[in-house]
């Protein structure tokens, strides 16, 4: 099947949009000027070939909302960040239709690499699109570094493997046991210390990349190899925050002064890796699970989000289609990040009861 | 029959195994059948051919995990009523794999099932929890 945006944008109907986007949106109050902003999140839309002109019409649906949504945002966000895993299987098909479904955003837009976009040229066709594959960039105040944080072990990457079709289909695999972990990789980690040495540790920095930046579980690469060297060169900086994709769910964390959001998927939800019950894993004491997913309703837990910084912290607005919305909130008493609601032991609900 | 049964074995049929008697060798073969199975279910949960749009279930369900197996039978209120496991199975089948639904007996249904249940070994059972 292949998509008509027409017919969804009908569907949708602006009233329709509007009237789902958490009412916080038209009025953002800021108390400083220079650095107090907001942008939008959309990651993970897993745009995925069938054959000729079709895609699975159930992903291409998550990513065109999300863009749709986007576009009716007031005040209009300063620029829009794609978190990663645009295609499925990294094809050029899968990128084209892809990108094609982002260029309606009528924002400025910064992309991340995913491994689905990555393991089958190693980036090359995604780097025609989107250009580097990390770099940083400043804005109202607040430096910006997008990473790719997907990398792994060059014997994986380069020896391991006949062909690329068959490396892009082992890395594809959430629960492959032939994955590999993700990497920043030393070139990186090397550019990233040089970049943030220019920069004043009292400067609010935001780190966006693809993979969590901290282990939570390495069966799903809810990982990052290098994650405590990449903590250290944040660790010296006031307010350091970090964004990521990759995890299809909720979660967010603070470790130091480094505060961790994950985005959601505009494609599917992920289980909580705890509900995996043959191994151990770290899901950040701090997160407050989302509500649980209606497998018949194909929408759920899937979504995008917008970000107000506020003097270098951010407050996380998911924006779940079918799902309860969420606010993750930086709290400046507690110094973490926190859900505005649903925080409190017993706040929570039944369908954020996981197993 | 049960008289004819102890009778039987009463005028000491020795030459013939006691049908509760199994070996060692016995139990490893009927473990390496299930493996076996188990392991037919993990292939299918990563084909991109058991439904019509190249997805799998291990794109949503890494590992089978959020399946539930120890909840079943339970109430599915979308379906209103009390359902075996096969019929979510199906139910994702026909709508994110876009594929045709399996005969409960159907070994592809039985090799998924089998996957399902090994991942989630050790579990407790919760019938009807959902
Ligand atoms: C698009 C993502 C997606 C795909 C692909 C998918 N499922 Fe599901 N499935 C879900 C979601 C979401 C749920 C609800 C999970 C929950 O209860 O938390 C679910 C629920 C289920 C359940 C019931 C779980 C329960 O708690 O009762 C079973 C069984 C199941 N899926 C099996 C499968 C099988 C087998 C496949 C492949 C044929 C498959 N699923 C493919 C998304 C998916
Ligand atoms: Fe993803
Ligand atoms: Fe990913």
């Amino acid at each position: 099947m292949t998509t008509n945006r027409r017919d969804f944008l009908r569907q949708a109907g602006a009233g329709m949009v509007a009237g789902m986007l958490p009412m916080s949106m038209v009025k953002l109050s800021f108390a400083d000027q220079q650095q107090d902003f907001f942008f939008a999140y959309i990651s993970d839309a897993h745009i995925q070939h069938i054959k000729g002109n079709q895609f699975v019409r159930n992903w291409d649906q998550g990513l065109i909302r999300a863009v749709a949504e986007t576009n009716l945002l007031e005040p209009k966000p300063d620029f829009v960040v794609f978190g990663g895993d645009l295609a499925q299987l990294g094809t050029k098909p899968e990128l084209d239709h892809g990108a094609e479904i982002l260029s309606g955003l009528k924002y400025k837009t910064y992309a991340v690499m995913g491994e689905h976009d990555y393991y089958l040229d190693l980036g090359d066709y995604w780097s025609e699109l989107y250009g580097d594959q990390y770099y940083s960039f400043d804005h109202k105040g607040v430096h910006f570094i997008v990473l790719n944080s997907i990398l792994t072990y060059d014997d994986w990457t380069f020896e391991r493997w006949p062909t690329a079709e068959q490396r892009m289909l082992e890395m594809a695999g959430l629960d492959n046991p032939n994955g590999s972990p993700f990497m920043v990789g030393d070139k990186q980690l090397k550019w990233l210390e040089n970049d943030l040495s220019k920069v004043k540790k009292s400067t609010p920095v935001v780190v966006l990349s693809h993979s969590p930046l901290q282990k939570i579980y390495r069966g799903w690469n809810f990982w990052t190899e290098e994650a405590e060297q990449v903590q250290k060169l944040l660790k010296p900086f006031k307010s350091a925050n970090v964004i990521y994709g990759h995890v299809h769910q909720i979660q967010y964390n603070q470790i130091d002064n480094i505060a961790f959001t994950s985005v959601m998927a505009t494609a599917w939800p992920w289980p909580y890796p705890a509900s995996y019950a043959q191994a151990e894993s770290h899901l950040p004491m701090l997160t407050v699970p989302i509500n649980r997913a209606d497998p018949f309703n194909e929408r759920d837990a899937t979504g995008w989000q917008f970000i107000n910084m506020h003097s270098g912290r951010m407050d996380m607005h998911f924006n779940l289609y079918d799902n309860a919305n969420r606010t993750v909130a930086f709290n400046r008493e507690r110094n973490r990040p926190e859900d505005i609601k649903y925080q409190p032991q017993s706040h929570r609900i039944p369908p954020q009861q996981h197993y | 029959m049960k008289k004819l049964f102890l009778l039987l074995l009463g005028c000491g049929f020795s030459t013939i195994a006691i049908t509760d008697e199994f070996t060692q060798q016995d139990v490893n073969r009927w473990q390496a059948q299930f493996e076996q199975v188990a392991s037919e279910g993990r292939a299918l949960w990563i084909s991109a051919d058991l439904g019509k749009n190249g997805v799998a279930c291990a794109q949503c369900h890494p590992n089978a995990a959020d399946t539930h197996p120890e909840t079943y039978p339970k109430f599915q209120k979308q379906l209103g009523r009390v359902v075996q496991i096969w019929e979510m199975i199906n139910w994702c089948i026909r709508n994110p794999l876009e594929g045709n639904v399996l005969a409960a007996d159907d070994p592809d249904m039985i090799a998924l099932q089998a996957y399902i249940y090994k991942e989630r070994r050790g579990v407790a059972l919760e019938p009807g929890k959902h």
